[in-house]
């Protein structure tokens, strides 16, 4: 008796989850959705197995603004905005995010933003200093690059709030980060995102020929190793 | 387990997953604005004005991080500012440059309001909204910990009113 009510109760979760996924989905990509009814073969596999059921791509990188979702087409201002990709047009390219190299688009000159509100002549104050920070993981270490970082920001955008100005004196791991702290308070919002084809961008200097994973405490004790 | 309890619990089994649903349904994943877009909408739609859309993209081709987060004052936190038209106009925040000097003025209602109406206030396409799952927190308790009181966070601000209608 009792296993029964389990299982109605979990069926029940279940239906009901999968009914307010799928209308989220009908209600925003209906393209999408009949997409995937063609790739079924002959509505024989349920709506549940879907292939991807929890992964949503985008449906158009770098879409203008009336046709992105976030801006009302009935809205006669923003047929004027402009769209992304006619100001990117030159820039070197990334895989992520805006998918614009933002740092080589400025340091190669193809950008020339204002550091100052009303003076286009003020130069960046521009500091070159590297911060390796070793990662307690198999992950290449990570080198923290002050000149980029002073080219768009000012110290105090990161000093002393986000980061205690000296080296070693802040916890941070990757956790936090997609908390949206420490590194994360910019990367993943405005500057590039932390997704698979971005982590070594971050995570650039290779571990030593010799390094190896330390074993964990569970691992070290397991008599059946 | 009596037949009553177990009702209760199926139903609030029932409820849980309402709330799931509904906050998979309020997650705007599926627009495809551009990256570090940010929807304002702290007032605007209870004023009867389409929300505000920000494009990062577009003043950081002409205006370095330095200008608005040091120099202007913005807050790094969606809707954390609290911009009202009473400010603007007094030059702060948008209206720094939003003033008919560096910029077009106040009277383009339409390019700076241009949001769906009832979008909440986000920074769009961030990694934590595109997340399947909530944000992983670490076995030694980092981030959580070491949070500052104001620490920003756009998945905060994206489901706070994500949450609202499920209640
Ligand atoms: C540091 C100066 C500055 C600040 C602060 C600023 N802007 Fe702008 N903004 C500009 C400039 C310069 C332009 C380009 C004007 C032009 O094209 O003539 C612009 C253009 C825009 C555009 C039009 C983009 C397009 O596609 O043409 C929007 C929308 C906009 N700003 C919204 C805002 C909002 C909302 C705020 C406040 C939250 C804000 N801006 C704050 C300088 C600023
Ligand atoms: C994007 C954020 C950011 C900006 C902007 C920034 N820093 Fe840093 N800074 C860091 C980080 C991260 C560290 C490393 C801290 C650690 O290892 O715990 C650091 C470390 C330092 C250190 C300690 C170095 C050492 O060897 O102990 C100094 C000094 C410093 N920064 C000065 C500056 C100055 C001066 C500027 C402006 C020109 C600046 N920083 C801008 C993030 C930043
Ligand atoms: C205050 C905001 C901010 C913080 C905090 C921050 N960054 Fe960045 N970072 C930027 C910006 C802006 C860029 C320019 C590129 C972009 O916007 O995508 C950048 C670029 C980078 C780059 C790319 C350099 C290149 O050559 O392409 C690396 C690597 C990087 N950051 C690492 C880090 C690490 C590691 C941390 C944490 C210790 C960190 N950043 C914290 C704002 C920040
Ligand atoms: C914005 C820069 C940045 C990006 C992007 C980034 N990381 Fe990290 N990662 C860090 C920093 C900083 C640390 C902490 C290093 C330390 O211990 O001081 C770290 C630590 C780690 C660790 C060690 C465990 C921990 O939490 O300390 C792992 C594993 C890791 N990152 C994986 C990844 C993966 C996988 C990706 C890509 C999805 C990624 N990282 C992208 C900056 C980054
Ligand atoms: C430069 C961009 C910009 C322009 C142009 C602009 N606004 Fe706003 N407005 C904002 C921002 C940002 C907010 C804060 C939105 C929020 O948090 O909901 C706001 C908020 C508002 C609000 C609600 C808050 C309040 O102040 O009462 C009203 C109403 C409003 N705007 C009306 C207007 C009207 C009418 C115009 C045209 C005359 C206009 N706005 C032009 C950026 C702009
Ligand atoms: C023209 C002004 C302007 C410029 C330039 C600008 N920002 Fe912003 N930024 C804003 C505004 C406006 C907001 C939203 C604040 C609000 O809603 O109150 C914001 C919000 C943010 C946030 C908060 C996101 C969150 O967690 O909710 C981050 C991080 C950020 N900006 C980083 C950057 C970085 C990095 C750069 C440089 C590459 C940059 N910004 C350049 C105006 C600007």
């Amino acid at each position: 008796m009792k296993s029964l009510f389990k299982a109605i109760a979990v069926t029940a979760l279940y239906a009901v989850s999968v009914s307010m996924v799928s209308a989220a989905e009908t209600k925003a990509t209906p393209k999408s959705m009949e997409l995937k009814e063609v790739d079924a073969p002959s509505g024989t596999v349920s709506s549940a197995n879907t292939f991807n059921r929890l992964l949503k791509k985008p449906k158009q990188k770098n879409a203008p603004p009336p046709e992105d979702g976030i801006h009302d087409p009935d809205n006669e201002g923003s047929h004027v905005l402009q769209p992304p990709l006619v100001a990117y047009e030159g820039l070197p390219t990334t895989d992520f995010g805006n998918y614009v190299d933002w740092v080589q688009s400025l340091q190669k000159g193809f950008l020339n933003p204002r550091y100052d509100r009303v003076d286009p002549t003020v130069e960046a104050l521009v500091m070159d200093l590297d911060i390796v920070r070793e990662v307690k993981a198999s992950m290449p270490d990570v080198i923290f690059p002050h000149k980029p970082h002073t080219q768009w920001l000012h110290c105090s955008n990161c000093h002393p709030k986000i980061f205690i100005p000296q080296k070693g004196a802040n916890q941070i791991n990757m956790s936090a980060i997609l908390l949206g702290q420490k590194c994360g308070v910019c990367h993943g919002k405005v500057s590039f995102p932390i997704t698979t084809l971005s982590c070594k961008k971050c995570h650039s200097k290779p571990k030593p020929e010799d390094w190896k994973p330390p074993l964990s405490a569970a691992s070290q004790k397991n008599p059946w190793r | 387990m009596s037949l009553r309890k177990t009702m209760e619990f199926l139903k609030r089994l029932i409820s849980i997953s309402a709330i799931v649903g509904a906050c998979a349904m309020m997650l705007p994943q599926t627009a495809s604005a551009e990256y570090a877009d940010v929807v304002i909408n702290n007032y605007a739609d209870a004023a009867g004005m389409r929300p505000v859309v920000f494009p990062h993209w577009y003043h950081r081709i002409r205006f370095r991080c330095k200008v608005c987060h040091a120099d202007l004052g913005f807050q790094f936190k969606a809707g954390g500012n609290k911009i009202t038209m009473a400010k603007i106009i007094d030059g702060q925040f948008c209206g720094a440059c939003h003033n008919g000097e560096i910029s077009w003025s106040v009277e383009n209602c339409g390019m700076c309001h241009s949001g769906v109406p009832g979008t909440p206030t986000q920074i769009h396409g961030s990694t934590v909204q595109r997340l399947v799952a909530p944000a992983y927190k670490s076995l030694d308790g980092g981030g959580a910990a070491a949070a500052p009181a104001d620490a920003p966070a756009g998945g905060a601000a994206a489901s706070k009113p994500a949450a609202k209608p499920a209640k």
